[in-house]
């Protein structure tokens, strides 16, 4: 009787060992897929701002515990409550040493004093800066994130950020405020 | 479809109608300037075809969508409302919640009132029914119950088959009546315009118009101009029983998902005023240069409505009504689902039916923490958790307001108007919404810019091996010994020096 117990139980452990055994050869998961899941909120900017090369060497660094949730100033509020929900961490306010949450922002060229020193299409992490050495060098307007990692590059200045101008298709309802009696009757019903 | 189906929820808020329906439709007053914006409806913007100093004739298209088959195009061109010259094509203040400015054309008008060269279609129905929609689409036509969808984007299904037409003279938001005032006045109008969209429509076996119970003049009138081929029903006073997808439910029994079109069952529903300017449209060759407004409100000496050119500024509008001392706050349309403007200087566009200005009577009531009550899942007319929703709006949570379907709310305001610590639940809906539209969109630009910054460092390894391997080519070029050559090439000279001599 307990030589069949011991058979039966170790013929299990030795089944589902080599079960195991395979999925760990056959179903392996290139990559790690918290560091996929983090990227993918992160806003892709690849600022620098919260002092890693990129949103995924950051998203790495969270996961390695190196880290902190509250370092991207471009994903705000938002993203550290997105991030705090996904790893089951407390929210926190953004670190103010990784910078302000700010509306989106376009890098422009004045092309009247850009001396086609290159420098900025080096720095540029998307690629949004158009020219060739010696020549004139405008901004993709569409492709920029608004990272500011060419603004430091440019030697003559001629780099500056703008906000980009909101119009009817991109206004967002805000957050609706309390107001002191009377003042929030500007309003209809609803 | 004479049976009807109880709407579940919906309220019954004070009507004030009686303020406006009393009086005949006023002609609006020729404004000096016309403001009209470039975005009237839902969808692609359009683009000026004048430009400063042009004249223009009244009618005449001065704006139209961008690409070359408009009839297809989910737009509607834009039309001189008045003859005159135009002034500016600028960036002006246009009625929307934002308060933000948008392209504009204005127009200062001549006071002549010189039409171009109408063009009715009075025999449509021996013309093709793609004749009498480009027609249409040309006309500028949008729905005017406050939407502003193109018109003959709705006459087109090509994978559907449409065998009702609902039209829609219900108006079940309070204080507006412009409606109300059309059905009584121009039935014969809506009765035609009808047979217009029969036609284009091909194979409609039943056209309905519903009009709700508190409007027993309106119902008379049209059911004397009905023909055999029309229907006109009664609906019981419930808001919003006017939204489309809630008459349809009433009317039919179907209730429609999000993302399903009324066609796909079958059905297309058209506001009154709109039946009434495709009949314009067809039959008298006019396109869309004005729309009945309501002007009402405690602020306004005579409340009444208007037939206002498009592009009248409201102050104009207002004055002719008469105000009075101390308003407060202007909103266009219904108090339900209207929203507050912060001045009179916006011109009226093809979405305005209705200027409410009102007098700071009492202070609103403040607003009190929820206390579950419940109320407001008893009226939401679409089945949802308002109060869950109000949660995780509040609470920014997106993912779970999208779960609690937050998408399928129509933005009524029942649950608002119910709530007994006054919560303005749909302002909370409205952030959710726009907050969730912009995240997908800086999503699918998030996503865009990793690919090209994974291209970037991609291109950057590539080029540094490729330096690398020149440089690797360089070392592997044997040296050249030129001391050698120096060498030689000074005893060959020598030798030439020495055969000389």
């Amino acid at each position: 009787m307990m030589i069949a117990t011991v058979g039966v139980l170790g013929g299990l452990a030795l089944l589902f060992g080599l079960l195991l055994g395979y999925a760990a050869v056959h179903f392996k998961v290139e990559g790690d897929p918290v560091v996929e899941q983090i990227d993918a909120i992160l806003p892709q900017q690849q600022c620098g701002k919260c002092s890693y090369p990129g949103c995924r060497a950051y998203a790495k660094a969270i996961v390695n515990g190196e880290a902190d949730i509250n370092q991207c100033a471009p994903g705000g509020e938002l993203d550290i409550l997105t991030l705090a929900n996904l790893l089951d961490r407390i929210p926190k306010p953004l670190d103010i040493k990784c910078g302000v949450e700010e509306l989106h922002k376009l890098a422009v060229i004045d092309e009247s004093t850009c001396i086609g020193c290159f420098l900025c299409i080096q720095a540029c992490p998307v690629d949004a800066i158009l020219g060739a050495p010696k020549q004139m060098h405008t901004v993709i307007a569409q492709e920029c994130t608004g990272c500011e990692r060419c603004i430091t590059h440019c030697p003559v200045n001629s780099l500056s950020m703008i906000s980009v101008p909101l119009t009817t298709s991109t206004w967002k309802w805000p957050y609706p405020v309390l107001l002191p009696i009377g003042q929030n009757s500007m309003e209809p019903v609803s | 479809m004479t049976q009807l189906c109880l709407l579940q929820g919906g309220i019954k808020p004070d009507e004030h109608k009686s303020l406006s329906n009393q009086t005949l439709i006023v002609q609006g007053k020729l404004p000096p300037f016309l403001i009209l914006p470039l975005l009237q409806h839902i969808g692609a913007p359009t683009e000026p075809i004048v430009k400063v100093g042009d004249p223009v004739l009244k009618g005449q298209i001065i704006a139209h969508c961008k690409r070359k088959n408009c009839s297809l195009t989910i737009s509607a061109p834009i039309h001189a409302s008045s003859s005159g010259t135009v002034i500016a094509v600028e960036p002006r203040a246009v009625p929307h919640p934002s308060g933000l400015t948008a392209l504009c054309i204005v127009i200062e008008t001549d006071g002549q009132e010189k039409w171009i060269e109408r063009r009715p279609l009075t025999h449509y129905s021996d013309l093709a029914p793609d004749v009498v929609r480009n027609h249409i689409a040309n006309a500028g036509i949008v729905g005017l119950g406050g939407a502003g969808f193109p018109t003959h984007i709705k006459l087109t299904h090509n994978s559907y088959f449409i065998d009702t037409l609902i039209i829609n003279g219900v108006e079940c938001e309070p204080y507006i009546t412009c409606n109300d005032r059309l059905m009584r006045e121009h039935p014969d109008d809506i009765i035609a315009g009808a047979q217009i969209l029969m036609h284009v429509l091909g194979g409609v076996k039943q056209c309905v118009i519903a009009v709700e119970d508190n409007k027993p003049e309106a119902y008379l009138a049209l059911s004397e101009a009905a023909k055999e081929s029309v229907e006109v029903l009664q609906v019981p006073t419930q808001y919003p029983i006017g939204d489309e997808r809630q008459l349809i439910q009433v009317l039919t029994g179907k209730e429609l998902g999000r993302n399903q079109l009324p066609a796909s069952i079958g059905i297309v529903v058209h506001n009154v005023e709109t039946i009434r300017a495709v009949y314009r449209a067809v039959l008298l060759g006019q396109p869309l240069l004005s729309r009945i407004v309501t002007v009402t409100g405690n602020g306004i000496e005579k409340p009444q409505n208007l037939e206002v050119l498009l592009g009248t500024p409201m102050h104009v509008v207002i004055d002719q009504c008469g105000r009075q001392d101390g308003i407060e706050r202007l909103i266009m349309g219904g108090p339900m689902m209207g929203f507050a403007l912060p001045n009179e200087d916006m011109p009226i566009i093809k979405t305005t039916n209705c200027l409410i200005l009102s007098r700071a009577d009492e202070p609103a009531p403040l607003q009190m923490p929820c206390i579950r009550c419940g109320a407001c899942v008893q009226v939401c007319p679409i089945n949802l958790l308002p109060q869950q929703l109000y949660w995780y709006a509040k609470a920014k949570d997106f993912k779970k307001a999208r779960n609690y379907h937050i998408f399928d709310c129509i933005e009524c305001g029942s649950c608002a108007y119910v709530c007994p610590s006054h919560i303005p639940l749909v302002r909370y809906y409205r952030y959710a919404k726009a907050e969730i539209r912009a995240n997908l969109r800086e999503h699918k630009k998030a996503e865009i810019a990793k690919q090209r910054y994974e291209f970037h460092t991609f291109r950057m390894k590539r080029d540094q091996a490729e330096k690398e391997a020149r440089l690797e080519q360089l070392k592997a070029v044997p040296k050249v010994d030129k001391e050698a050559i120096i060498k030689a090439a000074v005893k060959r000279a020598k030798a030439k020096s020495l055969s000389w001599s």
